[in-house]
């Protein structure tokens, strides 16, 4: 289905926010809006739900408090059984306080990590990723809304974007492999 | 204005009334003269002793068959212990409210030396709760000249013999310290300690009632730095607190981050309390200005006080277990051999449980998630300060029995009668304060 999009630009955080609202008001559909930074509130005003990637990050800090607990256990323990603080229990809940700055780091570690990558995963970004950037400008200081025209008045459409705030407005042709 | 419900007020006086028949019958209960010691230990450890602690039991009769030779020394100390016991019980609930009371102050002049713009719609109940503090200042004060006039003994090093070099008792290590811990030099700091802070609450009090009625920010300005100050004053002073209240019931035992230890404590159990006033008042149509941001906000400190406090708890007790130094690790093996449902189950209810409660955004603004957390944190803080003094005062001879829960009872009574008549004395939202929009508004 080869539709058209319009790409609207505004120049301002508050105005694209307003705009944003306005637009869903009017039950036009958002495909995506692109923004030099973080906008406040933007997720919210564009209807998006929730991220799930905090229920990511406790599982992922659930595997690395594991993956600490065996590998401390194998180490210690089993493979290589150590005396620690001069307490020769070689038991892993005994010398557990010992281990728990490890449990911690690697729980920390694991967190982080596999959720930033996932993060990247998630938005499609990775090494040698073409920038599916529609207009260099929204990496300074322009921020480019992209709405679907669908079976909508594109006249109209047009009409109602600048009166949103809107600085610049283009039709875009969408081809097939665009996405 | 908020009026104070003839209902609550009921509630806190059968409370404190119930709670002070506990009290006077553990003074009561108490064994007198080794005899009666005897007599209890034969029944079986007596009323308050019954299977709840096996683990401190099966010890206890391990201990005394290795004493037998020495019996009658053996029931001596057993009825020192059992006659601190009412004293331990009641030291330990008065502190532990006064020490809701005092982290609050700190709290509140933490948000104005901050200049902080989201708390300001909450500094009418903060300062509801401080006013428990000259309150609790006196009981405090009352309880320590106590036992600087022997009254009681839970002060093991106030006993003049352990000092004295020609004593059988002498204690070199006590002796040593006796330049800072003596009794005179004790009563003057409790009374800095106390009288700082009393004025501070005092200041800070006055102030924001005359920026209700102020044209200018002067009142603001004054307490500001009056805030700045007192803070200077409270990280010292409430370290030294810390060492002469509650340390120096393990006199041969120290801690150098004990300090920061009692203050994360008190400072996860002042934000839970003014949270819970705050939801409670609230829940009755009052501070209409309040939202779930401010609850939010509330909750992510009790989430990260917790973390912080398990984060000493546990840099102090693994320091100690790891390096395995006798006077030292002696304060945990007392600990985990005599208490060992009460140090781990607090460590199970001051961290496990508010971290895997709180962890999720969503529920920090659902209220009776973080009252009921906030009750398991409070029950958990009483119990981190219950095994600050009990093991020190009493050893194996402890009980949670009518004793512990009469004083909680009672404290609990007049704390809710104190800081629920402070609240309508003034406005329950600050008039003048600059920040006051900002906290209205406030939107996490």
């Amino acid at each position: 289905m080869a539709s058209k999009v319009i790409h609207a630009i505004y120049n301002d955080d508050d105005i694209l926010l307003n705009a944003v609202k306005q637009v869903r008001s009017e039950h036009y559909h958002i495909e995506e809006i692109y923004t030099p930074f973080p906008v406040h509130g933007l997720e919210k005003a564009m209807g998006l739900a929730d991220t799930r990637i905090a229920i990511t990050s406790f599982l992922y800090g659930l595997l690395g408090l594991a993956v600490a607990i065996i590998m401390m256990n194998y180490i210690m323990i089993q493979d290589w059984p150590q005396d620690i603080g001069g307490k020769p229990s070689f038991s892993y809940i005994e010398n557990m306080p010992a281990f728990v700055p490890i449990m911690f780091e690697m729980t920390v570690f694991f967190a982080a990590h596999l959720m930033v990558i996932t993060f990247y995963m998630r938005s499609k970004l990775w090494p040698f990723k073409k920038a599916e950037n529609p207009d260099v400008r929204t990496t300074d200081d322009h921020f480019l809304m992209a709405v679907d025209t669908g079976n909508h008045d594109v006249e109209k459409m047009t009409k109602f974007l600048y009166n949103t705030g809107a600085l610049e407005i283009s039709l875009i042709e969408n081809d097939e492999d665009d996405h | 204005m908020y009026t104070l419900p003839n209902k609550l007020k009921l509630f806190a006086i059968i409370f404190m009334v119930v709670g002070a028949v506990g009290i006077v019958s553990g003074f009561l209960m108490a064994p007198k003269t080794t005899s009666e010691v005897k007599e209890m230990m034969a029944d079986g450890h007596g009323d308050g002793h019954e299977g709840d602690h096996a683990v401190a039991d099966e010890s206890h009769s391990v201990a005394q068959a290795e004493e037998a030779h020495d019996d009658e020394a053996h029931y001596e100390h057993v009825l020192h212990q059992m006659q601190n016991r009412p004293w331990s019980a009641l030291y330990i609930a008065s502190f532990f409210f006064f020490m809701i009371a005092l982290g609050t102050l700190a709290f509140y002049a933490i948000q104005y030396a901050a200049q902080a713009g989201w708390s300001p719609v909450l500094f009418r109940v903060m300062e509801g709760i401080t006013a428990y503090l000259p309150v609790a200042s006196v009981i405090i004060i009352v309880l320590l000249l106590l036992s600087a006039f022997h009254m009681n003994h839970i002060f093991h090093w106030m006993d003049p013999e352990l000092v004295n070099p020609e004593s059988e008792h002498y204690d070199k290590l006590i002796a040593g310290k006796s330049g800072f811990l003596n009794v005179p030099f004790f009563l003057i700091r409790a009374l800095i300690f106390l009288g700082g802070w009393n004025l501070y609450r005092y200041i800070s009090r006055r102030n924001s009632l005359r920026d209700d009625n102020a044209e200018d920010n002067r009142w603001f300005k004054k307490n500001f730095k009056a805030s700045a100050g007192f803070l200077v004053f409270f990280i010292v002073t409430e370290s030294m607190m810390s060492w002469d209240w509650i340390m120096s019931f393990d006199p041969h035992w120290f801690s150098t981050l004990f300090g920061w230890y009692v203050f994360a404590g008190m400072m996860v159990s002042a934000i839970t309390v003014i949270a819970m006033v705050t939801i409670v008042l609230k829940s009755q149509g009052y501070l209409e200005h309040v939202n779930d941001s401010h609850i939010h906000d509330l909750a992510k400190y009790m989430f990260g006080f917790s973390i912080f406090w398990t984060y000493l708890w546990f840099s102090q007790f693994m320091l100690i277990w790891y390096s395995n130094i006798p006077e030292e690790v002696t304060y945990f093996v007392t600990r985990i051999e005599d208490y060992n449902l009460l140090f781990f189950g607090m460590v199970v209810m001051n961290f496990v449980f508010p971290v895997l409660m709180l962890m999720n955004s969503d529920y920090k603004r659902v209220n009776w998630f973080v009252i009921l957390t906030g009750i398991v944190i409070l029950v958990g803080h009483y119990i981190d300060v219950f095994n600050m003094v009990m093991p020190a005062t009493v050893g194996a001879s402890w009980f949670v029995g009518l004793p512990e829960i009469g004083a909680v009872m009672f404290f609990f009574g007049l704390f809710v009668l104190v800081v629920f008549s402070a609240l309508t004395k003034a406005p329950l939202l600050v008039k003048h304060n600059p920040f006051i929009k900002e906290s209205k508004h406030f939107h996490y």
